[in-house]
């Protein structure tokens, strides 16, 4: 059992404040446990900010205000600005950047009672899927400290999973959130495209990026994502859908029609498979239909979102420039080289790796055979998907491929470490919301996460269906 | 599709990374292997399906041309390597 089942999730924690409990000694055990963290997942501690935004919402309690996240200790992944505090992205490059102004999910959430405790360690600027890019150093998965957590939101799902907190925030551009959830055995949720607003969050990939929670179960998600959620004029991209309700819409498993994929011949550990196929059984048995269901151009998402996420990247990190904040080079020789050798300097192995093949496919000559390719092949994906929900309400698969597997295995291969992506990339390129959901261990208990996907913008109805399914599990 | 040193050092250029000939002759191999993978788009008929840019359906999103609120421009100077009280500072770049 993870340690983290021992202690109160989210709801429980701001319904005992909203009741009178002091959010002041719930913060503080969260701030001891993290900084007690054996597992490098919380790279900064903000005891000082936690203790007084604490005791401001002890306050707004006792004077009658009921809020949603009421002392709920939550923390940042590392790429997301709150005011005032550092902000690197794990990133030798942004070194000492303090941000100017919060995300807009952080107003959120110390709107709605939330104490921020301090920041998780992440893949450096999210480009990873073991956390091993990070310049802080990998995260140990708290269910074997000889394996990754998985990435990029490594330190977010460890630090839920350990019990640090019931909620944090990660982003998911190809899996982010989904990949380490499942490998941590936490639930993580990646909102449609444009639900929660990414004012704040470190671009990576515009056109794929989403920030969402990592927490427990799918009432938290729900809980949190509510908070989060909601049309922000500040993010041109942002979605004009109202905020996710608070609850998850219930819905029984009796006629409701599950999505099956046709799976990889090869590559899918047994024991995944077989939390499969028990978790297609279980849903058979309750009354659920199982649909089969077909994306043909899934095949070809891995290829497509590394030309696209990379094109993206290799545009929005421009910014890191060596002036305008940041890491700078000694002694320039001129202007040029202060950008060449300052992010030269700064960016580490696979953000360059990511960096030079975005400019490549984006450059004169190639922009037609793989950029623009690659967004034809995602029109296509995306009537994929149109065409299976069209059949099903919700699509249902495996997170991973394999469960986590050991730190320093992957990391010099870089396109197997890709590949490690293969279930989760489609939901970001199709712009449609999906969740790992925990779903039991290997003999060797590491947990397994399935993969839930649903159409856009039905949020609401995958985290109803999430907790419909994880009561049969 | 084979990658090139040359065509790494003017990638590199492109994107101003400083990179010493050990990490061109590195990243010449990486870049190779990840690009001989995404080749496999090329088999995909892709004809008469234009190119889809974003997901979120919205159309040239623009705001009301009023001004908002404004960073503190001391707060963002303070994340400058070298600034003075109000600008951020760069190598000489124009001769005159």
């Amino acid at each position: 059992m993870s340690p983290a089942a021992h202690l109160p999730g989210v709801r429980q924690i701001a319904a005992q404040v909203n009741a009178g409990a002091c959010p002041v000694a719930i913060v503080e055990a969260a701030l001891q446990r993290a900084e007690a963290d054996q597992l490098n997942a919380v790279i900064r501690v903000y005891r000082d900010s936690a203790l007084a935004t604490a005791a401001e919402v002890a306050q707004r309690v006792a004077t009658g205000a009921s809020l949603p996240l009421a002392g709920v200790p939550v923390l940042l992944k590392d790429n997301i600005c709150y005011q005032g505090h550092p902000v690197e992205a794990c990133s030798r490059i942004l070194t000492g950047f303090v941000a100017p102004y919060h995300a807009t999910v952080v107003e959120r959430l110390l709107a709605a009672g939330a104490v921020i405790i301090g920041a998780a360690n992440m893949d450096s600027f999210a480009m990873g899927s073991s956390n091993e890019t990070s310049c802080h150093g990998p995260v140990r998965n708290p269910h074997d400290p000889n394996r990754v957590p998985g990435g990029s939101s490594g330190g977010s799902a460890a630090a839920v999973a350990a019990g640090i907190v019931p909620l944090a925030l990660g982003s998911d551009t190809g899996g982010s959130i989904r990949q380490p959830a499942a490998f941590c055995g936490t639930l993580g949720c990646k909102p449609t495209y444009g639900r929660v607003s990414r004012y704040g969050l470190l671009a990576f990939g515009s056109s794929l990026d989403q920030i969402g929670p990592l927490c427990r179960d799918a009432a938290d998600a729900a809980l949190a994502l509510a908070v989060i959620s909601g049309h922000d004029p500040l993010d041109s991209t942002s979605s004009p859908l109202p905020a996710v309700a608070a609850a998850p819409t219930a819905r029984a498993l009796a006629g409701l029609r599950i999505g099956m994929l046709e799976l990889p011949d090869e590559g899918l550990d047994p024991a995944i498979s077989a939390t499969l196929t028990r978790a297609r059984q279980a849903l058979e048995a309750a009354g659920a239909s199982l649909v089969p269901v077909r994306l043909p151009h899934d095949r070809h998402a891995v290829a497509c979102y590394y030309i696209i996420a990379t094109g993206e990247a290799a545009s929005n990190l421009s910014r890191y420039d060596g002036i305008h904040y940041g890491h700078r080079c000694q002694d320039p020789a001129d202007l040029e080289e202060v950008y060449a050798r300052s992010r030269a300097e700064g960016f580490g192995a696979e953000v360059q790796r990511r960096i030079m093949l975005g400019t490549y496919v984006l450059s004169a000559g190639y922009l037609d055979a793989y950029y623009l390719k690659a967004q034809r092949v995602r029109r296509l994906l995306v009537q994929d998907y149109a065409t299976a929900f069209a059949a099903c309400d919700v699509i249902l698969g495996p997170t991973t491929p394999t469960p986590a597997f050991a730190l320093g295995e992957k990391i010099d291969d870089p396109l197997q470490m890709y590949l490690n992506d293969i279930f989760t990339i489609g939901a970001n390129l199709a712009g449609v919301p999906a969740l790992s959901l925990p779903a039991g261990h290997t003999d060797k208990g590491l947990p397994i996460g399935l993969h839930l996907q649903g159409p856009h913008g039905q949020d609401e109805a995958l985290l109803g269906i999430a907790a419909a399914v994880a009561a049969v599990l | 599709m084979d990658i090139t040193p040359d065509q790494v050092r003017h990638v590199a250029r492109l994107a101003r990374l400083a990179m010493d000939e050990d990490s061109v002759a590195r990243m010449t191999r990486e870049l190779a292997a990840i690009v001989g993978y995404v080749e496999q788009l090329q088999a995909v008929d892709t004809d008469g399906v234009e190119p889809l840019a974003n997901v979120s359906g919205l159309e040239h999103v623009l705001r009301d041309d009023q001004p908002g609120p404004l960073l503190d421009h001391a707060a963002v100077l303070a994340n400058a390597p070298l600034a003075n009280e109000v600008a951020f500072l760069v190598p000489k770049a124009v001769e005159r």
